[in-house]
């Protein structure tokens, strides 16, 4: 608390734009995905636009954020609000994944095997004979239906053995995404140690760390798609694989821009001090986040 | 926009700004809550409307008024529109007024976030809403969305119906995280966390739930989002998924989510019943405590809500007994609350009433909770007019008394104006009776057997359904006179002093009626006790 009189913005107009940008982006994503079927729709241009407003009033209000810290009119107080708000933002996310992770959890220990028979809950599913000759394994490449109503995949992206693992893209993506939270650790100490060129040579190796994982995520689910036949369509198996990965995904690709606007701050606008770089360490925090989304992941999605 | 940083030293003490944009850009925590109440409120009477249409098809055996298929919408409508738009908005609204001034805080702590969580909700309903114009009309599905209702036989309008849950979402999330954030970091000096007034502690646990189940929330209609449009198999039987799956997520956001809207009202009417008894609260850290565990235990209960779905026996043992746990400390509440009345000097102004009829009817519904807790005999109950009885007795007056508790109990400090009493006691006395008579007869209908969401019945249910009708227009009318209760004392009335109530503690009446636009400037002095026994 610093006693003095405490800091209250003036009025401002970016919630109300970031308001409404948000109301185009969904208004253009449903009605865009609703007429998916139809080519002579035009939602794609409101989701475009939604997409631009949005990255326009973050741009502005950020910028007036680092405005005013330069200006030093952010009190000690006002910090803290930041780190304790970026801290739960960060659970917010975690919560997001603890979702779909729920839902791995679930279909692998308990639906799967119902639907095979197993249980008390099973033996009723294999009495009334619904879904004859499904069996209970994981991967689930064969659906209960067999195929029916899904494309079947010929392959599962898990863990191929020993004799394959340095062919396995998955184990790459990790070495990858561990390292850049090292680089990212370490940059950060040089910040801290007054040591410019560090930060900026560690961090830049952060970013094209990122870009390197976001390549071979692509690369991979090429793989799935064109060689494994796995795709959004081929069932519970497909279905958690894609929508866990691409959900890290996209947050590595948020959070890599991130860490790039800061590295452009630092580069360019000689931004961050030793002791005052909280916008720095914030998109740092959600960095090392997402790289434990990933251990996760490579342990339940890709190993077990 | 470098202006603002120029000016914004000389700018510390005026007034609000003139004309709409004061609304429209507004960073000021008593503008947002302003707009928050008035935006619940709306949404109140949209959403009450959508029940006086639900009633008056039920006034009678036999299709009256409206199409099956126009019925399922207003169920649903009116279940979304008065959980995200009325109760939540009303709370957050109250929470923005209330916190700042309690904890002796300036204003919000991330100002211009919280003017973003608020104008987000007007357009998210915007959307919901104009589902209703849409081919295959609004969603149909009952609030609760369940699969394969809400994905495989769902209109399409469900894609915009999801897209605006996601945006409700952030909007509840960015105000949670703004109210932790300011509880945690800007409470005066002396203000410690084992003296912080009770709503804080209620909106402190509140938006930490709030924070935990609303990404869940998102996860569940994304699932829902993929599954009707790009072929994932989340909760499809056929591809290795289960519909029931959609159930526990849903449920692990839902089941917090009641406590959502419960916590808060705990906080406002500890207030309200120390204030008019005219005593210190009983036993103010057990009531700490009790909200503590009531928050966790919330998040291992949810599947008290499908005992019917075909659970494993040992799932439904323990989710029956952690939920008739959560009696125990909901109990000690009840009893913290009575033993404050007891000898106090108790008067009986309108926010009183409203509190005392909390205590006992939400004491209705959490007993009608217990009953339903019991696997064997949900197994009956589940799904008829007897669930419908039990929320409807915590949430109207359970979580909506205690909004219009509150809202009688600060208008004075708000408005700078004290309402007319007489017409809040009459304002009372309509709601409740015709709270009452709506919903103690659906406890018997659902008891024969009645059950939900239908829009025709059997002939012996016809008398009760009657009777339910008649105390459901009695409420729902009587809230127009609280509508121009509420304008009248706006628009003038005897002048509040400061202190407003004889026996009102905390820093919010230690400032002037109405409070002024800024409240503290500096950290102010902790003068009062609070609410521990000396």
């Amino acid at each position: 608390m610093s006693g003095g009189s405490y800091y209250v913005p003036d009025q401002s107009r970016f919630p109300i734009f970031m308001a409404f940008s948000l109301f185009l982006l969904v208004m253009g994503a449903s009605s865009t995905i609703n007429n998916l079927d139809d080519p002579t729709s035009n939602s794609v241009y409101i989701l475009y636009s939604g997409f631009g407003c949005l990255f326009l009033t973050m741009f502005f209000w950020f910028r007036q954020v680092i405005k005013e810290h330069l200006a030093g009119m952010d009190s000690n107080q006002l910090k803290q609000s930041y780190v304790y708000g970026m801290a739960w933002f960060i659970f917010s996310e975690v919560m997001f994944f603890a979702a779909f992770f729920g839902a791995l959890f679930y279909v692998r220990t308990l639906a799967v095997p119902w639907l095979a028979g197993e249980g008390e809950k099973g033996i009723g599913i294999a009495a009334i004979e619904l879904w004859q000759g499904f069996e209970s394994t994981w991967p689930v490449i064969t659906t209960p239906d067999q195929g029916e109503g899904y494309v079947l995949a010929e392959k599962s992206m898990a863990w191929p053995g020993w004799d394959h693992a340095l062919k396995w893209l998955p184990l790459w993506n990790t070495i990858v995404l561990l390292s850049s939270s090292v680089t990212v650790h370490f940059a950060h100490l040089g910040l801290k140690n007054g040591d410019r060129k560090k930060f900026n040579i560690l961090l830049g190796v952060t970013v094209f760390l990122a870009l390197i994982f976001v390549g071979l995520q692509a690369a991979e689910y090429y793989e799935a798609y064109a060689h494994y036949g796995l795709t959004l369509n081929s069932g519970i198996y497909g279905s958690t694989f894609f929508m866990l990965t691409g959900f890290h995904g996209f947050h590595v690709m948020m959070g890599g821009f991130m860490l790039g606007i800061m590295l452009a701050r630092s580069v360019f606008a000689g931004h961050f001090e030793d002791h005052d770089h909280f916008g720095f360490e914030a998109a740092s925090w959600y960095w090392h986040f997402v790289d434990v989304v990933w251990v996760m992941l490579f342990l339940f999605v890709y190993i077990l | 926009m470098s202006a603002v940083i120029e000016n914004h030293h000389d700018d510390h003490h005026h007034g609000p700004a003139k004309g709409i944009t004061r609304w429209l850009y507004t960073t000021n925590h008593k503008d947002i809550g302003t707009l928050y109440l008035w935006f619940s409120f709306a949404m109140f009477l949209i959403g009450g409307a959508m029940a006086m249409i639900i009633r008056a098809e039920l006034f009678q055996p036999g299709m009256q008024i409206v199409e099956p298929e126009f019925y399922n919408q207003m169920i649903t409508l009116h279940g979304l529109i008065m959980i995200f738009g009325g109760v939540m908005p009303a709370f957050v609204g109250l929470a923005n007024w209330l916190v700042p001034m309690q904890i002796g805080a300036p204003d919000m702590a991330l100002p211009r976030m919280n003017n973003l969580s608020f104008w987000i909700l007007p357009f998210a309903f915007f959307i919901l809403l104009s589902s209703l114009f849409m081919e295959g009309g609004a969603p149909n599905f009952g609030w609760t969305f369940y699969a394969p209702l809400s994905t495989t036989y769902a209109p399409p309008s469900v894609t915009f119906f999801i897209f605006s849950v996601h945006i409700m979402g952030a909007s509840s999330i960015m105000g949670s995280i703004n109210v932790v954030v300011t509880i945690m970091n800007m409470r005066a000096p002396g203000v410690t966390l084992m003296k912080m007034p009770l709503f804080v502690w209620s909106w402190l646990i509140t938006a930490y739930l709030l924070i935990a189940v609303m990404p869940v929330l998102a996860g569940a209609v994304t699932m829902m989002l993929m599954d009707i449009h790009f072929g994932t198999s989340f909760f499809n039987a056929a591809g290795g998924g289960d519909p029931v799956l959609f159930q526990h997520i849903f449920w692990f956001f839902g089941h917090p989510e009641v406590y959502i809207m419960i916590l808060p009202a705990f906080g406002i009417v500890s207030h309200i019943i120390e204030t008019f008894s005219r005593k210190q609260l009983f036993g103010y850290s057990s009531m700490v405590w009790a909200m503590l565990s009531i928050a966790i235990l919330s998040f291992v209960v949810w599947a008290h809500h499908m005992f019917t779905v075909g659970l494993p026996l040992a799932a439904e043992i323990f989710f029956m007994w952690a939920t008739m746990l959560i009696a125990v400390p909901t109990g000690v509440k009840v009893f913290n609350w009575v033993a404050t009345m007891f000898r106090g000097s108790i008067t009986f102004e309108t926010p009183m009433l409203f509190a005392i009829s909390f205590v006992v009817l939400f004491t209705i519904g959490g007993l009608s909770g217990l009953m339903l807790a019991i696997v064997p005999a949900d197994f009956q109950y589940h799904d008829t007019y007897f669930v419908v009885a039990h929320f409807h007795y915590v949430l109207v007056p359970g979580a909506i008394f205690s909004i219009m508790a509150a809202v009688y109990y600060w208008i004075p400090k708000w408005t700078g104006n004290m309402y007319d009493e007489r017409l809040g006691k009459l304002h009372f006395w309509l709601s409740f009776i015709g709270v009452n008579v709506a919903f103690f007869p659906q406890h018997f209908i659902g008891l024969a057997g009645m059950p939900r969401r239908y829009p025709d019945y059997a002939l012996q249910f016809a008398d009760w359904n009657m009777v339910s009708s008649v105390g459901a227009f009695l409420f729902g009318f009587s809230q127009l006179l609280f509508l121009f209760i509420v304008l009248k004392t706006v628009m003038g009335g005897k002048k509040a002093t400061a202190q407003v109530w004889e026996g009102a503690k905390g820093l919010e009446w230690s400032v002037e009626s109405p409070a002024p636009y800024h409240t503290f400037t500096t950290p102010p002095e902790l003068d009062w006790t609070p609410s521990k026994a000396d």
